[in-house]
C-alpha cells in the first residue's frame, strides 16, 4: 500500500511538470502568431465598364474580410471606377459575382475610401508607408503598427515585373519590394500577405526582400490570369477564375475555422484556372502549416481574462452649462434677405489688396531708368527737372 | 512530436479530474489553479467525468462573476451621495418627414427630410461635448473649423424642371459644398482646404478634389440661410465637382448620420438598390443656427437631412401608373423612430380634391395646408407616431392608384437652360437661357457662373439679350481666371422681362492643358459646373413670414422676408467640354522613331566618315605556315 502511495507521489510530481510545460506550451502556440490587430488593403487599378470584373474581384474580398470581423475602419477600399451606379449597370448599386445575378457583393454597407481618380500609384504606396498630408482623414489611413497583420490584394492588368494603374501609369515589381521594406524598417507590420490577381502576376513578388512576407499570384511569369464567367444581362465578364475560387473557398471560412495557409495555396489548381498560381513562403519565419486564414482575412481577437478588479475613479461631474451670454444684452437675431436687390446694386467693388509690382514690371521699369540715366547722365538731371 | 504531446495532457486531465472528485467533496475552492494544485497534492482520486468537473468549475467562475457585480452596486450605491445633481438634459430634438407627390409624367417625387435642433452653442469656441441626437462627427466639424453654416449636397441625375416643377431643395449634379466660416477665422482658404479632406472621409467622396482651381468666393449669392448679421462674403466658398458619382457608399455613411440609424422610422424605406435605380436622387446635408423661438434671442443648431428621389415611370413603375410604398422602396412601414418627436407622411393631394385623379389609400381624415413654391398646397397627413395610422396589420404601405390622366401642371415660373454651341476643338460659346413665364411680372435673377481656367472666356464679347433686344445688368461683378490656381467668376443682376426669354453668350477659347494635368480618360470630356441661378419669384398666394410657427420642414427650409416673393434657386445643366487632347502614346513613338532615325541616319554616316579600310593578306596555307616558322628560327625574312 505504502509502495503504491509513493508511486503515485512520484508519478502525480511528474504530471505535474508535464502539465505545466503542456499548459505553457499550448498557451504558448495559442498567442505564438503574434498579432493583435488586423488590416486590409485592397485596390482595383482598373478603369472602364468593360473591367467590371476587377471591382468584382475587389469588393468579393472586401466582403469576405468583413464578414470574418474586420471593421471598415480597418480596411482601405481603393476602387478605380464606379461600377455599382454606372449608367451602363442594367442593376444599380450592385455588383455581382455569380451569374444569373446570384451574388451581390457590393451589398447594402460598403465604405470606398478611396475612389476614382485618387487611385494613383502615388496614393497607394502613399498608404503603404504612412506618409499622407496631415490632413487626410483616419478612413484613408492604413494605421498599422508593428502587431498588425496587413493583408494586401490588388487585381487588375499586369505584365511582367509591372501593374498598370488606370491605363496610364505602372508600379514596377521593385518599388512595391521598396515600399515593403519602408514598412518593415518603420515597424508598421508584424507579418503580410500579399495576393495579386493579374496576368504575370508571379513577377510582382520576385523582388521582395523584407521578411515576413508571404505572397500568392493567380498565375506565373509568360502566362495569363484568365476571366471566369460572363453574365448575359449584365454583358461584362463577372469575375476573375482566381478570385473566383478564392471566393468559393473562403466562404466556407468561419471566424472559429482552423484551415491554414496550406489550404489557400492548393486554391483554384491548374485544371479550374487554366493559370498556374504561385505563391512565395521564403521570406516568412513561421511555418505555413501552422498560419491560420484567420491570421490575415479575420480579426479574431485574442481574449484574456483577468481576475483582478479594476478601480474606475469617480464619476466625472458635469460642468453646468452657464447659460450663454447671461449679463450680455441679447440682440435680436433674424434671417438674412436673400437676394437683397438695392444692397446688391450699390455693392462697393471689393478693394482689391496692393501687391508690389510684378517682376516683369519692375524689370521694365528698371530699363527704362537705365536708358534714361546713360542718356542723360547724372550731372545733366538738374537741367531737367 | 506535437501529436505524441497531445494525447499526454488528456490523459494528464482524466487523471486530475479524478482526484478533483474526492477533493471537491471534502473542500470548497474557489481559483482552478488552486484546484489543480491542490488535486495534486492528493493522488487517491476516484472516477470522475470530465464535464462535470468543468460545470463546476465554471459554477465556481459564475460564482466569481457575481461577487464582483454585487461589488460594483454597492459601489454605485456609495457614490450616489457624492453625485451633486442629475445630468442636465441637453434639449434637442427630432423630427422626419416624408413628401410624396406624384408628378403629371407619371414619375413620382419623394423627399425625405430629417431635422435635429439643438439648443447649445457652437460659436466663439464653445466646447461641446455631450452630444445625444446630434452626431458627434458633425458636431467636431463645426467646432474644429468654426463654421458659421455647412451644406453639402451629393445628386445623380439632372432635375427636370418642365416636366417636373420646382424641387423642394435644388441640387446640382455631382457634389456641391457651400460653406460660411464665423469672423474668428483667419485664413478661410487654409481652412477650407482641411474642412473638405476632412469631409471626404466623413462621406467617403472624392472631396479632397477641390482646391484653388475650382473654388470660388461669390460677391451676392450664396447668402447665409440661418441668422445672422454680418454677411463679409471674405468668409464664403462655394465648390462644385460635377464629375462625383454619388453610390452606396456616400448613403451608408450619411444613413448613419441619423440618430435612428436605418433601423426604424422613415430611414427604413431608404435601400440603396431601389434608391439609385431612378431619375433623379439626391442626399444633402445642411447645419445652419436658427432662431429658437419667435423672440429670436437666442439660436440653436439645426441639421437637415434631406433625400430627394424621383421614380421613373417606365423604369420602377412597371409603365403602370400606380404608386405604393413597397413598389418605390420595397419596404412598408412598421413604426415610427422611437427618438422623434414626430413622424409624419405627406401625400400632396392639390389637384386630386374629389379624388377624381387618383385614389388613395389607406384613407386618411388628417389634411394639412402649407404655403410652398408660391402655391397654397393640400396634403394629406398621416402620423406614424400613432398607433392606429398602421391598422391591424401592423405595417403602412401607402398605395396612389391613378385614375385619369388629364391636367395639365402649373407652368414653373423660372426655369433655365445651358448649352455650348460652336464646333471644333478650338473656340466655342456658352449659351445661358433664363425663362420667364409670368405673364405681368418680371423679377430680378442673380447668375453665378463659375468657369474652370482651361476654358477662357472673352468677357468682351458677353451679351444678354431679352426679347431681341440689349438687356443690361444692373450689377456685373467678374474675376478673371488665372490659369491653374484658379476658376472664372462670373456674376449678373439681371431682370427678365415679363413671358420672355433672356439669353447670355460668352465665347471662349479651349487650353491645351500639360500632359499631365489629363486625367485618365481624357476622350469621355471635362465637366463645367452648373450655373446657378437665384432669385424671388413673385407668388401667387401670400407666403407666410413667420419663421417660427409650426410648418412641415419642406416648406420652411428658405426664410421668407416678404409675403409677395419666395427664394428659389435653379441650376443649370453641367456643361461637358472637349478639351484637344494628345495621342498619349506620342512620347513613346518619338523616342522608337528619333532612336531609329539617329541610329540608322547618324550611325552608318559616322561609319563612313570615320571608317579605315586596311588590306589583310589572305592567310597562308599550311605548308607555308611551317616553312615561315622555321624561317623565323633561322632569322631569315619569311616568303
Amino acid at each position: 500500500f505504502t509502495l503504491s502511495i509513493y508511486l503515485s507521489i512520484y508519478l502525480s510530481i511528474y504530471l505535474s511538470i508535464y502539465l505545466s510545460v503542456c499548459l505553457s506550451d499550448s498557451a504558448g502556440q495559442f498567442f505564438s502568431s503574434g498579432h493583435t490587430n488586423n488590416w486590409a488593403v485592397l485596390v482595383c487599378t482598373s478603369r472602364f465598364w468593360f473591367n467590371y470584373r476587377h471591382v468584382a474581384n475587389t469588393l468579393s474580398v472586401y466582403r469576405s474580410v468583413k464578414r470574418l470581423g474586420i471593421p471598415d475602419s480597418h480596411i482601405v477600399l481603393m476602387l478605380a471606377d464606379d461600377m455599382a451606379c454606372n449608367h451602363r449597370n442594367p442593376k444599380p448599386a450592385t455588383v455581382f459575382s455569380h451569374k444569373n445575378m446570384e451574388l451581390n457583393v457590393y451589398g447594402d454597407d460598403v465604405e470606398v475610401d478611396y475612389r476614382g481618380y485618387e487611385v494613383t500609384v502615388e496614393n497607394f504606396l502613399r498608404v503603404l508607408t504612412g506618409r499622407l498630408p496631415p490632413s487626410t482623414p483616419r478612413s484613408k489611413r492604413l494605421l498599422s503598427d508593428d502587431r498588425s497583420n496587413i493583408l494586401i490584394y490588388l487585381t487588375g492588368h499586369g505584365g511582367n515585373g509591372f501593374l498598370k494603374f488606370q491605363d496610364s501609369e505602372e508600379i514596377s515589381n521593385v518599388e512595391l519590394a521598396d515600399a515593403f521594406e519602408q514598412m518593415w524598417q518603420k515597424r508598421r507590420y508584424n507579418e503580410l500577405l500579399f495576393i495579386i490577381d493579374t496576368c504575370q502576376g508571379a513577377s510582382m513578388y520576385e523582388r521582395f526582400y523584407s521578411p515576413n512576407l508571404m505572397a500568392l499570384a493567380s498565375s506565373q511569369v509568360g502566362e495569363d490570369s484568365l476571366s471566369h464567367q460572363p453574365d448575359l444581362a449584365i454583358g461584362v465578364h463577372l469575375m476573375d477564375r482566381y478570385t473566383f475560387y478564392l471566393l468559393e473557398f473562403l466562404e466556407d471560412i468561419h471566424p472559429a475555422s482552423k484551415a491554414n495557409m496550406n489550404d489557400l495555396f492548393k486554391v483554384c489548381p491548374k485544371s479550374q484556372c487554366v493559370s498556374t498560381p504561385g505563391h512565395r513562403t521564403d521570406l516568412f519565419l513561421r511555418d505555413p502549416g501552422s498560419v491560420l486564414i484567420t491570421d490575415f482575412f479575420g480579426s479574431v481577437r485574442k481574449v484574456e481574462i483577468t481576475t483582478e478588479a479594476i478601480d474606475l475613479t469617480d464619476p466625472i461631474k458635469e460642468v453646468e452649462e452657464r447659460p450663454a451670454n447671461g449679463d450680455v444684452h441679447k440682440e435680436m437675431h433674424s434671417y438674412v434677405d436673400q437676394l437683397p436687390v438695392s444692397e446688391i446694386i450699390h455693392q462697393k467693388p471689393k478693394q482689391k489688396d496692393w501687391h508690389p509690382p510684378d517682376g516683369f514690371i519692375l524689370g521694365l521699369w528698371t530699363l527704362i531708368l537705365l536708358v534714361f540715366f546713360q542718356t542723360y547722365g547724372v550731372k545733366h538731371l538738374r537741367h531737367i527737372f | 512530436m506535437a501529436a505524441h504531446r497531445c494525447c499526454f495532457p488528456v490523459w494528464l486531465f482524466i487523471l486530475c479530474s479524478f482526484s478533483l472528485f474526492i477533493i471537491a467533496g471534502s473542500q470548497e475552492t474557489t481559483v482552478a489553479p488552486e484546484q489543480h494544485a491542490s488535486v495534486l497534492d492528493n493522488p487517491q482520486t476516484a472516477a470522475e467525468t470530465a464535464e462535470q468537473t468543468a460545470g463546476e468549475s465554471g459554477g465556481v467562475e459564475e460564482r466569481r462573476w457575481e461577487g464582483t457585480e454585487v461589488r460594483d452596486a454597492a459601489a454605485q450605491k456609495q457614490a450616489e451621495p457624492a453625485v451633486l445633481q442629475p445630468t442636465p438634459q441637453p434639449k434637442d430634438d427630432f423630427q422626419e418627414e416624408l413628401v410624396v407627390r406624384p408628378l403629371h409624367s407619371g414619375d413620382i417625387y419623394a423627399s425625405f427630410q430629417f431635422r435635429t435642433l439643438w439648443e447649445t452653442d457652437f460659436m466663439r469656441g464653445n466646447k461641446v461635448s455631450h452630444y445625444r441626437l446630434f452626431p458627434k462627427s458633425l458636431g467636431q466639424v463645426i467646432s474644429k473649423f468654426s463654421v458659421r453654416e455647412l451644406h453639402i449636397s451629393f445628386t445623380q441625375g439632372y432635375w427636370r424642371t418642365m416636366q417636373w416643377g420646382q424641387p423642394y431643395l435644388p441640387s446640382p449634379p455631382g457634389a456641391e459644398l457651400w460653406v460660411w466660416f464665423q469672423d474668428s477665422v483667419t485664413d478661410v482658404d487654409a481652412t477650407w482646404k482641411e474642412l473638405t479632406n476632412v469631409l471626404s472621409g466623413i462621406f467617403c467622396a472624392s472631396l479632397n478634389f477641390i482646391d484653388s482651381t475650382n473654388t470660388v468666393q461669390p460677391s451676392a449669392s450664396f447668402k447665409p440661410l440661418g441668422i445672422g448679421n454680418v454677411t463679409d462674403h471674405r468668409f464664403l466658398r462655394y465648390a462644385t465637382l460635377p464629375r462625383e458619382i454619388v453610390c452606396t457608399e456616400n448613403l451608408t455613411p450619411w444613413k448613419k448620420l441619423l440618430p435612428c440609424g436605418s433601423k426604424a422610422g422613415l430611414a427604413v424605406l431608404l435601400k440603396s438598390e431601389k434608391l439609385f435605380h431612378s431619375s433623379f436622387h439626391s442626399q444633402a446635408v445642411h447645419i445652419r443656427p436658427v432662431c429658437q423661438d419667435w423672440q429670436c434671442k437666442t439660436t440653436s443648431w439645426e441639421l437637415r437631412q434631406t433625400l430627394n428621389v424621383v421614380f421613373d415611370l417606365h423604369n420602377s413603375g412597371q409603365g403602370k401608373r400606380e404608386w405604393s410604398l413597397f413598389k418605390m422602396f420595397s419596404r412598408t412601414l412598421t413604426e415610427a423612430c422611437p427618438l422623434a418627436s414626430s413622424s409624419k407622411i405627406y401625400i400632396d393631394i392639390t389637384d386630386n380634391p374629389e379624388g377624381e385623379q387618383f385614389e388613395l389609400s389607406p384613407a386618411t381624415s388628417l389634411l394639412s395646408q402649407a404655403m410652398v413654391l408660391g402655391d397654397r398646397r393640400t396634403f394629406s397627413v398621416y402620423d406614424l407616431t400613432q398607433q392606429d395610422t398602421f391598422g391591424s396589420v401592423r405595417s403602412l404601405n401607402l398605395l396612389i392608384r391613378w385614375k385619369s390622366t388629364e391636367g395639365d401642371m402649373l407652368r414653373p415660373l423660372l426655369h433655365a437652360e445651358r448649352y455650348v454651341a460652336g464646333y471644333g476643338l478650338q473656340t466655342g460659346e456658352i449659351h445661358t437661357l433664363m425663362y420667364n413665364h409670368h405673364p405681368y411680372r418680371s423679377f430680378p435673377v442673380l447668375l453665378l457662373d463659375s468657369v474652370p481656367w482651361y476654358l477662357r472666356l472673352y468677357i468682351h464679347t458677353l451679351t444678354v439679350t431679352s426679347k431681341g433686344k440689349d438687356n443690361k445688368p444692373s450689377y456685373i461683378h467678374y474675376q478673371p481666371s488665372k490659369d491653374r490656381v484658379r476658376p472664372h467668376l462670373l456674376e449678373m443682376l439681371v431682370q427678365l422681362p415679363p413671358n420672355s426669354v433672356t439669353e447670355v453668350t460668352v465665347q471662349f477659347e479651349r487650353a491645351l492643358l500639360k500632359w499631365t494635368e489629363y486625367t485618365p480618360d481624357p476622350n469621355h470630356g471635362f465637366y463645367v459646373g452648373s450655373s446657378v441661378i437665384s432669385s424671388l419669384v413673385p407668388s401667387t398666394v401670400a407666403m407666410d413670414t413667420n419663421s417660427t410657427r409650426e410648418r412641415p420642414l419642406f416648406s420652411s427650409f428658405f426664410p421668407c422676408k416678404e409675403e409677395s416673393s419666395y427664394f428659389v434657386r435653379v441650376y443649370t445643366e453641367p456643361l461637358l467640354v472637349n478639351l484637344p487632347t494628345p495621342d498619349f502614346s506620342m512620347p513613346y513613338n518619338v523616342i522608337c522613331l528619333t532612336c531609329t532615325v539617329v541610329a540608322v541616319g547618324y550611325g552608318s554616316l559616322y561609319n563612313l566618315l570615320t571608317r579605315s579600310f586596311q588590306i589583310e593578306e589572305p592567310s597562308p596555307g599550311l605548308a607555308k605556315r611551317i616553312a615561315n616558322v622555321i624561317r623565323k628560327m633561322r632569322g631569315v625574312p619569311p616568303l
